[in-house]
C-alpha cells in the first residue's frame, strides 16, 4: 500500500480531529468531576477568595527568642525535628535578615534589623514556581491562595525543592516519624521521599480555626486574613505600614507582607 | 523417548515436591476455607456505607475522600442513612475501627497485602500506646 503526502496529511488531520472530539466526552466520563461527593458544608470554615499573611517583624524583634509560633505549628502537624540540619524539616522558622531579604541587605542597615532573625514561611506565592515544575501535580494553587501540598502524590523528586527561591520545601530523607516528640493523631505524619511545608493550616481553616501559628502568638505580631476583603484586617494593616515581600523581583509575587 | 520410566517418575515426583503447599492446605491443615474474621468493636449499628461494598469497595471508597478533602477541600459526607460525617481515615473510620491489629491487619494479612495508610496516617489507639 503506498500513500502519498496529500492522503497522508489528510489521514493525520481526521485522526487528531477524532482525537480532539473524543477527547472531552471521555474526560467528562474519566476526569475527577465523577467522583460522587457532596457540596461544601456552609456553616463553620473559614472562607476567602485570597488568603495572606502579615508578619509584624517590629514586634518579633522584640522578643527574639520567642518561639511560640513554630512550636504550635510544627506540634500541630508532626513535623520532626533533626538534630542535622541536612535532615531539617520546617514549615515556619527563623531566617537571618540578610537570608530572607538578600536584596535590601547593606552593611550599614538599622543595626538591630541586621541582627534579629526574620520569622519566614511559605509565601504561598500568587505565581508558585514550585507548582509549575511538579510533574505530578502533587502541589497547586487552590482558589483561595493556598498553595496546597497532597503528600499523596509526592514522588519525591525534589523539583519544587530546587524551585522555591525561599527554602519553604523540606525533604524528607529519613522516616520522620522517631522523631517527632509528640504525635498528634488527628493529623498525619509523612513518610520518607515527601516533600513538605507549610499549608496555612488549610485542615484548621476548614474547622474555622485560625492558622496555628497566628493562634499561638501572644504579640499580635501575625495577622492572617482575606487580601481581597478591603475590611479585612491585613488590608487596613497593609494600608497603614510599610510592607516588604521577601525577593518580590523574581516575579513570584509572595504573598506574606513583613513591616519591618 | 529413552528412560521414559525414569524421566516420568522423575516429572511426578517434582510436581508432588512442588504442590506440597496445596495439598497441606487443603486435606492436612483443615484450614482451606479459612476465613479472616476482623473483630468489630463499636456500638455503632451501621458503617457509611453498606457492609458489602465496604468490605469489597473500601480501598476505592478511601480514595475517593482523600481526593475529595485534599485535592477539592471538600470535607463532609453524607452517609447512605442521611447522616452527615467528615471524611478522615483517622478521625472518623478509626473512630469505630479503632482495633486495626483485629480489624484492618486481619484481612490485609491473610491476602497479603501491605496498604501504606498507616506509613503517615495515625492510628489514635497506636499513639496513645506510645505515649503512655
Amino acid at each position: 500500500m503506498s500513500v502519498n503526502r496529500r492522503e497522508f496529511l489528510r489521514l493525520a488531520g481526521s485522526a487528531a480531529a477524532f482525537g480532539c472530539a473524543i477527547n472531552f466526552p471521555l474526560r467528562a466520563i474519566a476526569g475527577e468531576d465523577s467522583l460522587i461527593v457532596n457540596p461544601p458544608q456552609t456553616s463553620g470554615p473559614l472562607t476567602a477568595a485570597r488568603w495572606a499573611m502579615v508578619v509584624d517583624f517590629r514586634k518579633c524583634r522584640e522578643v527574639d527568642n520567642c518561639r511560640d509560633c513554630i512550636e504550635a505549628c510544627h506540634l500541630t502537624h508532626n513535623v520532626p525535628r533533626f538534630d542535622n540540619p541536612k535532615d531539617e524539616i520546617k514549615w515556619i522558622w527563623k531566617e537571618k535578615f540578610e537570608g530572607a531579604f538578600p536584596d535590601l541587605e547593606h552593611e550599614h542597615l538599622v543595626h538591630e534589623v541586621l541582627e534579629k532573625p526574620v520569622l519566614v514561611l511559605c509565601n504561598h506565592c500568587d505565581n508558585p514556581p514550585c507548582v509549575g515544575v511538579c510533574p505530578t501535580k502533587a502541589t497547586w494553587r487552590r482558589k483561595d491562595g493556598i498553595v496546597m501540598m497532597d503528600w499523596h502524590r509526592c514522588i519525591g523528586c525534589r523539583y519544587c525543592v530546587a524551585a522555591c527561591p525561599y527554602g519553604s520545601r523540606s525533604f524528607n530523607w529519613r522516616d520522620p516519624r522517631p522523631f517527632i516528640k509528640e504525635l498528634r493523631p488527628e493529623f498525619p505524619t509523612r513518610s520518607r521521599g515527601v516533600v513538605e511545608k507549610c499549608t496555612f493550616c488549610e485542615e484548621r481553616l476548614a474547622k474555622g480555626l485560625l492558622p496555628a501559628c497566628v493562634e499561638a502568638c501572644k504579640h499580635k505580631a501575625l495577622h492572617f486574613g482575606d487580601l481581597e476583603n478591603p475590611d479585612s484586617e491585613v488590608r487596613r494593616i497593609l494600608s497603614e505600614n510599610f510592607t516588604i515581600r521577601r525577593k518580590a523581583g523574581l516575579g513570584t509575587k509572595p504573598q506574606i507582607y513583613y513591616i519591618v | 523417548m529413552y528412560d521414559a520410566g525414569k524421566i516420568l517418575t522423575g516429572l511426578i515426583i517434582f510436581l508432588a515436591i512442588i504442590t506440597v503447599p496445596f495439598w497441606y492446605n487443603a486435606l492436612i491443615s483443615g484450614q482451606a476455607d479459612y476465613r479472616p474474621e476482623p473483630k468489630l468493636v463499636t456500638a455503632e449499628k451501621q458503617c457509611v456505607a453498606p457492609t458489602d461494598y465496604m468490605t469489597a469497595a473500601h480501598m476505592d471508597f478511601l480514595n475517593q475522600w482523600r481526593d475529595s478533602v485534599v485535592r477539592r477541600g471538600i470535607r463532609t459526607y453524607t452517609t447512605f442513612t442521611g447522616k452527615e460525617i467528615e471524611m478522615s481515615l483517622t478521625n472518623t473510620c478509626m473512630n469505630c475501627h479503632s482495633n486495626k491489629s483485629d480489624f484492618c491487619d486481619k484481612c490485609h494479612t491473610f491476602v497479603g497485602v501491605s496498604p501504606y495508610c498507616w506509613d503517615c496516617h495515625l492510628e489514635p489507639q497506636e499513639v496513645r500506646n506510645v505515649s503512655k
